[in-house]
Formats: structure tokens, sequence, C-alpha cells
């Protein structure tokens, strides 16, 4: 690990910041030789300055600030080329500051794929807006841009008229350029914050209760005398440990003696879906209203159906972690948080400190995928900190990640829909029972259980988008969302929030009306998006994935489904993401060993446009990365709880997905340079549980409207 | 203290531990800093642990360092470094084979034993090799891609 430089040194080597991941560490370490909370960094945080986004050094080298982070999912490298394209210098000389609040500016939390549409767009504006004044002074392209403004600030304000390149003449946009952090994960150094360390820091475990609801009688602070240097932390039902020894801290956690009251107040996810149907609803909302005056043709047949998505864990391979350092003059967190500003705000609040005493700084952790339990990791190591006076590393075992990490959402959808003699859709209505969203911000874990005051927000995301189908309709459909205001566990955002649990329902629907209608899968799609609006974007989605996989038309199910022992069959699904953003079709070809019950997917053919492309193989991975991951989640995941807490706690109770199981996977990526790009960090996943399931149908002409579809569902649906 | 002695990455080297079933993996990351492995589930589950025990891929997670003792353990470190990657760190770096990367450890460290027995694996037999390994963003097709590569010899 690079030495701990002073603050004076680290402003006075700017020039040498060139590699941008030791720069991280850098600034990290010479915050933890001076702990003041971030009060002293005078670098302007305004999003509307240039100087918040851009620091140019005497050498010609740049540091790229951004409150984006990277949560391995390739930001790194395509907000370099976007500022590199701007500023016309090479990638090479930008290094990245992400999600430090002490240096970065507030570009809101990453989420919803807004790294690059807000975060890496207003990076390049700013860029823009540079070389825009760099010019004035002479500037081009290749230059000395160092000699001009090395080392002094611009002080402009971000000119949001400031011209962008011209895509037609792009040098760095676009291009498949390899991502910076690669070579250090293959080689032991990634700077995880796993791997952090503070000086004289203890090791901290909270030792969470046996039931969600469960208050701490007692504690036996005997059983664990054995121990070295153990410090039991009781703050009202808040229990924790610290030691200077990590495995102290494992063990002292695992074997403390502690009383805890009974609570059974959770349902139970066997009767969830009944729970969901019988939960008390806050309020209706109807989003997309028929036409009253358009009277639907006369339908051939009525088709109704009800699809369930059980809650779901983010289920991160590395545990949460976090460092808190909490001093008199100030508190400093290291967080793998994907948003250090809000958590820097909610902390300020609830531990009674000025913001500006705050500072939370990024550093990557495992793959989060939305709100993990990275935050609440933060807020046991700062309870934690505050109680002994020390830094305090807190790391998550296995079964608080997939305990208590915040969980995706169910979701309940019935669906009706006629369709006419011709093949028409008639009569589509569409209703959700969701979790409302409510005011404020989610609960921190160890605080409540802390006793200390914070709000109770809910909120897991738009979650109620893609509830129509994308095809024509009469009249137009109807959309109803049933807003539960209690659900049983605490909920956040997982990727793509929402949107593959409906998807799921409206394209697998989609797949049933067309079956009904005796028509092939892709030719009704086709025509449902030709008479309602004709999208030229869309029909190419849906016409490249089809003949990636070598599409023959026909109606589901397969009639030569039984092949070798077993039944193969193909399937397809469409959608464009939020009805607004990335077209993405995709089609796939399974194996169903119906005595076994399982499901092999073989093959995966995905054609995605999300507009401009910034890095090609960096989308790929992220696009291959939604695939794989949905298909985990639609084939194994399901949260299991019983009346008092989770009961899915480790990989053998939350299974995902396994190497043997991985398709093979062709992508094609259709390019718009012209228009503004979309984010792409979850669309990609929103089509692959309906195109898995409308698969299954075509193979075995059994429609499987609940996930996951595990190997006992596929057994009993076939049975 | 209990003290025990083992290779790390080719060098002696002598580590106390107030608790003989302390985990290698504590002792690696804690007392040697080696970052490679990783802490996933410490139940043995995920793989994210990896390091090689005289050449076999080992749950560092679950093995007592006294268990350690007298043995030769390779880290990730043990291999190559960002300049000089060894040959499957040079094939996943290559097919950037990786998303978060905190899995990518134990993906090359069993592809390292993988490759050691079989040279030149089918893509089954690689999925097989890996079949213990967990990864959560979805990484599999590059990581498989990266050890067939690895194996061609293609760095």
């Amino acid at each position: 690990m690079p030495a701990a430089l002073s603050r004076r040194e680290l402003f006075q080597t700017g020039g040498a910041l060139v590699i941008g991941f030791s720069l991280r560490v850098k600034l990290s370490r010479a915050q933890a030789t001076h702990g003041d909370g971030g009060a002293a960094l005078t670098k302007p945080l305004d999003p509307s300055e240039v100087d918040s986004f851009l620091a140019i050094h005497a050498d010609g080298s740049v540091t790229v600030y951004t409150g984006k982070v990277d949560v391995g999912t390739g930001l790194r490298i395509a907000v370099r080329q976007m500022a590199a394209e701007e500023l016309g210098i090479p990638v090479e000389r930008i290094a990245l500051v992400e999600g430090d609040t002490g240096l970065s500016p507030d570009q809101g939390g990453t989420g919803g794929s807004t790294g690059l549409t807000r975060g890496g767009a207003e990076v390049r504006q700013a860029a823009a807006t540079a070389r825009q004044a760099l010019e004035k002074l002479g500037y081009r392209p290749g230059g000395d841009i160092g000699s001009l403004i090395g080392g002094r600030r611009f002080n402009l304000k971000v000119d949001p008229k400031a011209p962008l390149q011209d895509p037609a003449n792009y040098q760095v946009v676009g291009k498949p350029l390899p991502r910076p952090d690669i070579p250090g994960k293959c080689t032991a150094k990634g700077n995880y914050i796993q791997d952090f360390s503070l000086p004289g820091m203890l090791h901290g475990r909270v030792v969470r209760p046996p039931a969600a609801g469960a208050k701490l009688l007692s504690v036996d602070e005997s059983s664990i005398r054995a121990i070295p240097d153990v410090r039991v932390v009781r703050v009202a039902n808040f229990l924790g440990v610290t030691a200077p020894d990590e495995w102290a801290a494992v063990r002292a956690a695992r074997e403390l003696k502690a009383s805890w009251s009974d609570w059974q107040g959770l349902p139970g996810s066997e009767d969830l879906e009944r729970h969901v149907r019988e939960s008390p609803v806050e309020r209706d909302q109807v989003l997309t209203k028929a036409d009253a005056d358009v009277v639907a043709p006369a339908a051939a047949k009525q088709l109704s159906a009800t699809y369930f998505w059980p809650n779901q864990s983010h289920a991160s391979l590395g545990p949460s972690c976090a460092l808190a350092d909490m001093r008199p003059d100030g508190l400093t967190v290291w967080s793998s948080s994907q948003g250090t500003h809000g958590l820097r705000v909610s902390l300020a609040k609830i531990f009674g400190l000025p913001e500006a005493k705050v500072r939370v700084i990024y550093l990557e952790g495992a793959g989060s995928y939305g709100g993990n339990g990275n935050d609440d990791a933060a807020a046991d190591a700062v309870l934690l900190s505050q109680a002994v006076s020390r830094p305090v590393r807190v790391q998550w075992m296995r079964q608080d990640e997939h305990g208590w990490d915040p969980k995706g959402p169910q979701q309940l959808l019935d669906l009706k829909a006629g369709i006419t003699e011709d093949g028409r859709i008639v009569n589509w209505e569409t209703q959700m029972w969701l979790p409302a969203a409510t005011a404020g911000t989610r609960p921190f874990l160890g605080i409540d259980a802390a006793g200390l005051a914070q709000p109770h927000g809910q909120n897991a995301g738009q979650i109620a988008q893609n509830g129509d189908p994308p095809y024509a309709a009469t009249p137009s459909p109807k959309v109803t969302v049933h807003w539960i205001k209690q659900t049983p566990l605490r909920i956040s955002n997982l990727r793509a929030p929402g949107k593959i649990a409906n998807i799921f329902a409206v394209e697998s629907f989609t797949d049933e009306l067309a079956a009904a209608a005796g028509v092939d899968p892709v030719a009704f799609r086709l025509r449902g998006l030709r008479e309602r609006g004709n999208d030229p974007r869309a029909l190419a989605a849906v016409e490249r994935a089809a003949q990636m996989i070598g599409w023959q038309p026909r109606p589901s199910p397969n009639p030569k489904a039984a092949q070798g022992g077993l039944l193969v069959g193909r399937g397809f699904a469409y959608m464009r993401y939020k009805q607004a953003e990335n077209y993405v079709a995709m089609a796939m070809e399974v194996a169903v060993d119906r005595a076994a019950g399982s499901v092999m997917v073989r093959r995966v053919a995905c054609a995605h446009d999300c507009a401009l492309v910034v890095n090609p193989d960096a989308l790929r991975n992220q696009i291959e990365g939604c695939i794989l991951q949905t298909l985990s989640r639609t084939l194994h995941e399901e949260v299991k709880f019983d009346h008092s807490r989770v009961t899915s706690v480790d990989w053998g109770g939350y299974p995902i997905l396994r190497f043997p199981e991985a398709p093979s996977i062709e992508v094609a990526l259709l390019n718009h340079p012209e228009l503004p790009l979309l984010g792409a960090g979850e669309a990609a996943t929103a089509p692959v549980a309906a195109a898995l399931g409308n698969a299954i149908f075509d193979a075995t002409g059994v429609r499987l409207r609940r996930v996951p579809f595990t190997v006992q569902r596929v057994k009993a649906a076939l049975a | 203290m209990p003290a025990f002695g083992f290779q790390l990455n080719g060098r002696p080297v002598t580590v106390d531990s107030w608790d003989p079933a302390q985990p290698l993996l504590y002792v690696l990351r804690n007392t040697l800093g080696q970052h490679g492995p990783k802490f996933g589930c410490g139940l043995g589950q995920c793989g994210a642990c990896t390091v090689l025990l005289d050449g076999q891929a080992t749950r560092s997670c679950l093995l007592p360092v006294k268990s350690a003792a007298g043995h030769a353990v390779t880290t990730l470190e043990g291999l190559g470094t960002p300049e000089k990657p060894d040959v499957v760190q040079a094939a996943f770096i290559a097919e950037q084979a990786a998303q978060c990367g905190y899995c990518t450890n134990g993906m090359i460290m069993a592809a390292k034993a993988l490759l050691a027995k079989t040279p030149h694996p089918s893509l089954d037999q690689a999925k097989q090799a890996l079949a213990g390994n967990l990864c959560r963003c979805g990484t599999h097709t590059r990581i498989l891609r990266a050890v067939m590569r690895a194996a061609e010899g293609r760095a």
C-alpha cells in the first residue's frame, strides 16, 4: 500500500496522480492521518462549477471528480472516455475520484442506470466548458493543457450550451478500451473496502437478534472471557463486539451468550402470495387509463392469469463492510454505498453533526446491485466507533448479508385481456399489488436497534413501470397499482427495480395471447409494434434477436419438442425499459428434463439498443451480467422466512447460478451515436425471466407464472 | 502465543496465532498482508478465499492455520503483478473477465489448479472445475473464455 501523504503533499503532487487507483487510497490515507471529517478540504463541490468536476495539473494530467461510483460496472473507464473526448487528451492522462463527499460533487446516488446519463453527462458538460475556455487561451487538442491552466482553477460556471464534440468525429467514445481496474483485480491489487485498514483500528462485528423484532434482554460477557481483548458494546438493543484481532471479533460475536425476547411478526414466505393479496391497500393508482370512448372489438377468447415474484436478496458475494472514525472534530466513514452523499446527510442528522463535519469516502466493494447492506454496515461502524473511541472496521458475516440486507420487493400481478378472431389484443388490464413508497430514507438496522431517532421511509425504486404491453391494444391498456403500506421485510431497490417482474408478467401474458391466437410469438409482437407507433428501433431490436437465434416462425408450443429424452423449445421477449429508454429483445433456447425438473438454458441472443455506446466491451460485460444474474434470479432465487426471521442465510439456502448452467450468450449492440446515451446497467435484465418462461412453455406446453423456476416447482408443474 | 510456519509464495514465514483453529484466511489477510484471498462466506461455499495448498485449490476460510503448518501456500499475490501477470491472470485481463472482481481471486486460483492437472480442458471440464465458485455479477461466460484462453497459452 502506498505511504500516507500529508494534505500539503497531496495537493502539491496533483500532477503525479495519473494512476487513478492509487489516488483514492492516498487520499483516504491522508484523510486517515488527519481525521477531520473533511471539513478542511476546500475544493469546490457545487455541481454548477467546472472546478467541482475537473482539476488540470501542471504536467497536463487531469483529475475528474464524480459523485457516481463504479460498482464493477465500467463507469470508471466510460466517464474517462467521455471527459477525454471533450478535453482532447488521452484517457490515460485522466484520474478519477468517485463518491468522496469531500471531493466529489453530489450527482445523486448511483442507481437507475444514471451513472453515465447523469454522472457522465455532467462531467462531459464541465469538460466541454473547460475546453471552450482553454480554446480561448489558444488550446488545440493534443496541445499542452498543463502550461495553460495547470494547477489553477477555471472559476467558471458549467455552460449548458458549451458545444459537445460531434459524434461523427469521436476518437475515444465508442472504443472498447480495457477497464483500468481489471489488471489490479486479477493481481490482488484491487483497493476493496474489505482490504482497507486504519492505524489503531479495531475489528467490529454485530450480533443480530434471532428474530427481526426481538428485544435484547441480557448479555453474559463471561461467555467470551477466553477470547482476547474483546469489548462488548451494548446500546439498547444494539449488540456488537470489537477487538484488535479480527478472528477474536468473529469468535466473540459467534460465542457471546445473549438472551432475546420472542417475536413472531412475519407472515412466513410459504404463504406470501396470499398474504400480499389480503394486505390492506393504502391507495389505488391508475397509471394508464383505458380510453373511455373506445369500444373494443369482440374478443374470441378471454384470458386471465396471476404472476408472482418473491422477495430476492442482493446477495453480494462479499458481505458489506465499512470503516468509521468518529472523533471529537468530525466523522469519517469509508463505505461501498451507492449513495455516499445521501449516507452523509443521514449520518449527520442521526449523530447530531453538521454535514460539513461528516465525510463519506467511497471504496469499491463486492457488487451491490442496489441498496444492499452497505449503508447499514456503515451505521454499525459509526455506532461502534463512537462507543469505543477508535476507528472501527465492521465486516458483516454471510448470514448478516443474506439475512439482513434490505430485499427486493415481492410483486403480485393479475392480468386479463381478450384476443380477437384476427389475433388482436383487446381490453388489457393489469393490476399490481406493490409495497408503497413512503416518505423518508430507509431506516438503518443498527440505528433502530440502538433506539436513536431516524426516518422510517420505504422505497424500492420505480417498481410500477412497464406494467403495460408495448403493443397495439384496444382500448389502450389499463394499469392499476394497489399500493400496500405494510410489507413483511425491509425493502430497497434491487437491480432494475420492479421491471423484471412486471415484464415477466406482461411478456409471458403476451405469449399466452399469441398462443391462444395460434400465432408465432415474434410475428405477434412485430404486428403489435407496427400497429402501435411502428418505432423502427423497436422493430430492429426484435428482428435482430430473432435472426441471431435462427427463429423459425411457428406458434408455441413446439410440436417437435421431444429430443433425446429432453424437451426443447425457444422463447422470446421484448421490452422498452421504463417505456422510454433502452430497447431490448431477447431470444432463448432451453432444454427441459421432465423427469428431473431441471431447465438448461442453452443459448441466449440479445439485441440491445441504448443509443450512443460509450464503451462497447464494458457494455457487453454489463449486458452479459444482466442476463446471467437474471437467469439466476429466475431459476433459483427466493428469500425464505418463517414467522421470526429470514431463514435463507447462506448459499445453500439461497442458491445462485453456477458455471455448469452458463449458456452461450450472443449480444448485438444497435449503436446510435447520434442519439443521447441511455444507461445500460439494468435494461437487459428486464426481458430475461419472460424469455425463459416463454421458452419453457414452448418446450413443455406448461406456463410457469411464479419465480423461481426451481427443480421442484418445474417437476410439479410437469407432473 | 503458538507459532506456525509454512511457505508463502515460495518464502518461509512464521506467524503467531492465539487460536490454532483460526482460519488461514484471516492470517493471510491481516498478519501477512495478502489481499488476494477474500472473505465471502466463511463457510466454504463460494470460493472467494481460495488459495493453493501444495498446489490444490483450498478454501482458506475453513482451513485452520495449524493445518497449513509445514505446507506450501500460494496466493493470488504469488502468481504475478499487473506489470508481469501470470498466464491465467493475463488471460483474465485480456478477456476483461471481471465485473466487481470480488470472486476473481477464487476463479484464477481454481483455474490454476485445473490447468496444472488438466492443461487442455474441454469447456465442460472448465465449467465443472469452477462449479463450486460463485460469481454474483454474472461474468461466467467471460471467465470461461479466460480459462480456455489460458489453456491455449494465449496471454
